[in-house]
């Protein structure tokens, strides 16, 4: 029965790892876009993006999910009942509910986009005027001095905030479940039901602890490899 | 000729007049000294000649090209912003090197990028990169780094951080050489290294312009001294008159403080 478990938990735990992965290379870019935006001079730019990340930092990740998969159909039902529609309202009703992993992947993109914004907007923001001013009269363009000489530095604040909000977002995967996305809570979850055993929930801690294990020890290393210099 | 000339020059922050007309020449391979209190404009004057910020109203040339006019309606473009802003180098109270890169880096970085915008570029690469690594080894021995060349800035004292940061700017070879207050971050025993650094360039005649608090310095150094005070010239000419002989009375109470202090 153990390796029963221990295999289906697996399978279970290849989901979870698969939406930690997608959300990390979404939401990493994402986050830096909208980042620039939310520092954008140009204030619409800037105000929608403070915005976003208001809404999305101010309401619940399980919420997030239920809006993103539910959302599109109900929509499109209210449009569906709505007479002469234009071409709009027509397009809107045509709109399909996502398929569930597809919905997992949006929400929690968005949602971890908008955390990752801020860290590297704190980042870029403890970066000190003077190391701007000294590439401005050494004469290197804008680009050149943020990718040349700030990226670099900011790398360095943000590796400790970063790893924290990356290993929450691994156990964050589990609300993927309240859309039947089959991850490991929902694989231990299924034994309750169907042999009456509680247990192979409780040992899906061990496969999260292992994980942010092997995370824990990576990012040390990261950070070690960045202490040959101080700001 | 004068290499920097500086017009009826002002500048405020919001309702804050920080220079009410400011004018001075200065020649080919002289050294000139601003001094004055804090407030008095000395800082906001070498930021604005060396475009960090530009002025309300008047003009400023260096070397015989417009760097600022506001009389004028033609804007400068931004590659004559750049290409003039080249002409100039700046040493900052708080050095502002780059944590992450090695001393030869430091001083290579930005004459690399420059260089990548020749046309022979791609072809002389490895050349060229060769080239500025080599200039950059002989300003470093200049300023007694040669040993250090591979050292991180986090693992220097301020004094050689500050030569490090003159070194800097001396490899892009500007025209003239500014200095923001380059020892009043540090102790006054590294205070001398970099006092000496600045003498040796002096007298290989580099134009340079001395914002600083050390009198002693600015009356050996200097072919020419400013006193500053509530954002214009209060007095100026040779150092000797200013600093040992001040007709002002504003200057003498200036510098008698500094006696007092010595």
């Amino acid at each position: 029965m153990f390796w029963e478990v221990t295999l289906d938990l697996l399978k279970g735990f290849g989901t979870t790892l698969e939406v930690f992965l997608l959300t990390l290379l979404g939401a990493l870019p994402l986050g830096l876009l909208i980042c620039f935006g939310s520092m954008s001079k140009f204030a619409p730019l800037k105000w929608i993006m403070k915005t976003l990340v208001w809404v999305i930092r101010g309401t619940p990740l399980m919420l997030q999910l239920i809006v993103v998969f539910y959302g599109p159909g109900l929509i499109a039902a209210w449009a569906q009942d709505i007479p002469n529609p234009n071409f709009i309202i027509e397009w809107i009703a045509t709109w399909e509910v996502f398929e569930r992993f597809v919905a997992v992947m949006i929400a929690f993109i968005i949602n971890y986009a908008c955390y990752f914004s801020e860290i590297y907007r704190g980042g870029i923001e403890a970066i000190p005027k003077g190391q701007y001013e000294a590439c401005q009269v050494l004469g290197m363009s804008k680009t050149q001095t943020f990718f040349k000489v700030i990226l670099m530095q900011v790398v360095k604040h943000i590796i400790p905030p970063m790893s924290n909000e990356i290993i929450t977002l691994v156990k964050d995967t589990s609300l993927a479940r309240i859309i039947a996305v089959y991850e490991i809570i929902w694989s231990a979850q299924s034994f309750i039901k169907s042999d009456g055993l509680i247990w192979p929930l409780f040992y899906t801690g061990a496969f999260y602890l292992i994980f942010n294990g092997l995370l824990t020890v990576t990012f040390g290393k990261i950070e070690k490899k960045l202490d040959y210099y101080h700001n | 000729m004068a290499i920097l000339e500086v017009k009826d020059l002002y500048k405020s922050f919001g309702s804050n007049h920080v220079l009410k007309g400011i004018d001075f020449e200065l020649e080919e391979g002289k050294v000139l000294s601003v001094i004055g209190s804090s407030g008095s404009g000395k800082t906001t004057l070498l930021r604005c000649i060396t475009s960090l910020e530009t002025a309300d109203k008047g003009k400023i040339k260096v070397n015989g090209n417009v760097v600022f006019d506001s009389e004028n309606e033609h804007k400068l473009t931004k590659e004559e912003i750049k290409k003039n802003r080249l002409a100039v180098g700046l040493v900052f109270q708080s050095f502002n090197l780059f944590p992450q890169y090695t001393v030869l880096k430091n001083v290579t970085l930005a004459c690399e990028l420059q260089a990548k915008k020749r046309e022979d570029y791609r072809k002389n690469k490895k050349q060229i990169l060769e080239e500025i690594n080599k200039n950059a080894k002989e300003i470093l021995a200049k300023v007694g780094l040669s040993e250090k060349l591979n050292s991180y800035p986090c693992e220097l004292s301020g004094g050689q951080q500050q030569r490090v940061s003159i070194a800097r700017a001396l490899a892009m070879n500007p025209d003239i050489l500014f200095f923001d207050e380059p020892t009043s971050a540090l102790d006054p025993e590294l205070t001398g290294e970099i006092l000496k650094v600045i003498k040796g360039l002096a007298a290989e005649k580099m134009t340079m312009v001395i914002v600083t608090h050390e009198m002693a310095f600015a009356r050996d150094v200097s072919d020419h001294v400013i006193f500053m005070d509530g954002g214009i010239i209060v007095e100026q000419g040779n150092p000797e008159d200013v600093i040992n002989n001040p007709q002002q009375e504003r200057t003498k109470l200036f510098l008698s403080r500094f006696q007092d202090n010595n």
